[in-house]
């Protein structure tokens, strides 16, 4: 449990966030963001640690996820014993079939495919006239739980976000560990040599693929609940850059990483943004520095330190 | 039906930089959206500096580049070697700089542009009156498409590119500075795009981030024309700005035969947007290569 100890930690920490002063409307809110980005850059460190895949995509999955509860609120339906299934059932059904397709290549032609499909989506949502196009859709009310209005509160859905987190890298880390996660691994690795062992890498990276997405969907789902507004922005293709990063920057070699890097960007961006207008001029080159010398990300920083020790 | 022509010209133009780059360097450039949008704010403002649409782009191609070259030099260098997806975030971190520069240059709103003089309209047809500037752009679109053909199967350094893409490391060992190749063919490529920039600019809004769209568009192009092909790149590009362009137009009216006009604008537009993208993936579902990529996966 050595390689636990940090993941707790910040699991921990995030527990307590609310009572160590960060309770206020405001911080949570920031932290509600980091947690439910970190949920999806989960799911893609599913694909880019383990199976090696880069996908340029990942916010269109997330971006169903929040329109299905768009669509669904527009038409009434606001139970979450319906939403949440729903949100991840789509998200799940497009990139099992934005999958299907862009899994045929690989390399860099995957990163181009999984962008253009995220962009389809986009200015598929940009056009939905119904739900405010370009402007995006306000929600008038949080989903709501068996008809009680629990995620209103909002430490509840504080915990709710962080129990999630955690079931969530809980559930990959088992993925990762089982016999599917190994076949993946060795698929990054060597796919030759896991062809020559008579398996076929293309069902295990769809199947990954489609559990990354829907989990993204459940993010976005809980997103558009966290901000009451849906817009085709989430589903843009920085957001999917942006997740990226996350995982990049929290480190590929353990999925915890995710979570770092979703927290370390989220209030990084909030932080320069407060201190400059025009802050993506720093978080630009932070971005390429970090690429190019941060190579284990995070992750592989504090892994180093504990090994030093 | 002319729209679509010349809009498939622009993203050639676009395309034909990111497809020599991929090609030759194995190198994915995202910013190359950011020196399309970076060739039309230059060209607008020497346009309005010098009074002359004509003579600002001139002027603005050096200039382009230039920023391709010090680009390169800067950051685009350190990741020749590393895998796509470092690539990718380098230069999406390009992208927020340059993006965000230029809104703190020329604000956000839309640079007026000035536009080509000594232009009006002709009439093609009896009651199509069409603007000659669109015909201008289709023009030296075909120009530069057949100079690019001319300079990359004709000349010794075209010889070169061609060699550097399909073994880098051999075109190296004889002698050649591959670096050198490198930055010439980068500078080179950000030069169509900023080209391409300032041809855009009094059609379409010169506005922040006018470049993301154009490149998203221009790599479905590469991917469907087949990576590193200029010859695939041109077909695909006109394939894809005349569907675009038709989709849009005709779309809406064509679901208004069997639907209420409402929903049928809606739906249109919608389906409209997905075509290009649903072309691409069937493309790629029979030819995972493109039109006239490699034989090899």
């Amino acid at each position: 449990m050595r390689g636990a100890a940090l993941p707790l930690a910040v699991l921990a920490g995030l527990a307590a966030a609310p009572f160590l002063g960060f309770g206020d409307g405001f911080a949570l809110t920031l932290i509600a963001r980091a947690m439910i980005l970190g949920m999806a850059a989960l799911g893609l460190s599913l694909l880019v640690g383990g199976a090696g895949l880069a996908s340029l995509g990942h916010a269109a999955a997330l971006g169903v996820g929040a329109y299905a509860v768009a669509v669904l609120d527009l038409n009434g339906v606001t139970e979450g014993a319906v939403v949440f299934p729903a949100a991840v059932l789509a998200a799940a059904l497009f990139s099992f079939v934005t999958g299907a397709v862009s899994l045929r290549t690989g390399g860099v032609h995957f990163i181009m495919i999984t962008l253009a499909f995220g962009q389809m989506l986009f200015f598929t949502a940009a056009s939905l006239s119904a739900l405010g196009g370009d402007d995006g859709y306000t929600l008038y009310g949080r989903t709501e739980i068996l008809g009680s209005r629990a995620l209103e509160s909002r430490l509840g859905f504080h915990f709710l976000l962080l129990g999630l987190l955690a079931a969530i890298w809980l559930l990959l880390s088992a993925v990762l560990g089982s016999r599917f996660g190994r076949v993946l691994r060795a698929a990054k690795e060597a796919p030759l040599r896991v062809r020559a062992l008579g398996l076929s890498p293309y069902p295990f990276r769809l199947a990954a693929f489609t559990l990354a997405g829907a989990i993204a969907g459940l993010a976005g789902a809980l997103l558009a609940n966290a901000t009451e507004f849906v817009s085709p922005a989430m589903a843009a293709w920085p957001r999917s850059a942006d997740l990226l990063f996350m995982v990049i920057l929290g480190g590929t070699g353990h999925l915890y990483g995710a979570i770092l890097g979703a927290l370390a960007l989220v209030l990084l961006e909030e932080w320069l943004s407060h201190l400059f207008e025009y802050w993506r001029l720093v978080l630009g080159p932070l971005l390429i520095l970090a690429v190019l010398f941060l190579r284990g990300g995070l992750a592989g920083i504090t892994a180093q330190l504990g090994r030093r020790r | 039906m002319l729209n679509g022509v010349q809009f498939g010209i622009l993203l050639f133009l676009v395309a034909a930089g990111l497809t020599l780059v991929f090609g030759v360097m194995d190198f994915i450039n995202l910013a190359h959206g950011v020196q399309y949008m970076l060739g039309a704010y230059l060209a607008a403002t020497l346009g309005i500096w010098t009074g002359s649409f004509w003579l600002g782009l001139l002027l603005s191609l050096p200039l382009a580049l230039l920023a391709g070259l010090l680009l390169e030099v800067l950051v685009f260098r350190h990741f020749y070697g590393r895998d796509h997806m470092s690539q990718v975030l380098a230069t999406f971190g390009v992208i927020l700089v340059v993006d965000e520069a230029v809104r703190a240059i020329w604000g956000s709103s839309p640079l007026p542009v000035p536009q080509p003089e000594g232009l009006g309209s002709i009439t093609l047809m009896p009651g199509l009156l069409y603007p000659v500037y669109r015909l201008v752009i289709i023009g030296a679109g075909l120009a530069v498409a057949g100079l690019l053909w001319l300079l990359v199967e004709r000349t010794r350094t075209g010889m070169l590119v061609r060699a550097g893409a399909s073994n880098a490391a051999m075109v190296s060992a004889l002698g050649v500075d591959i670096r050198r190749l490198f930055t010439v063919v980068f500078g080179f490529g950000a030069m169509l795009a900023g080209f391409s920039g300032a041809l855009a600019g009094p059609v379409f809004a010169v506005v922040p981030h006018m470049g993301d769209s154009v490149l998203i568009l221009a790599f479905v192009v590469i991917v469907i024309g087949g990576i590193g092909s200029i010859r695939g790149a041109f077909l695909a590009a006109i394939l894809v700005g005349l569907i675009d362009t038709l989709g849009k137009a005709m779309l809406p009216d064509l679901l208004r035969l069997v639907m209420d006009a409402s929903p049928a604008r809606q739906t249109g537009a919608a389906l409209a947007s997905m075509l290009v993208y649903v072309l691409m993936a069937v493309i790629l579902a029979i030819r995972p290569t493109g039109l006239f990529g490699p034989s090899r996966a």
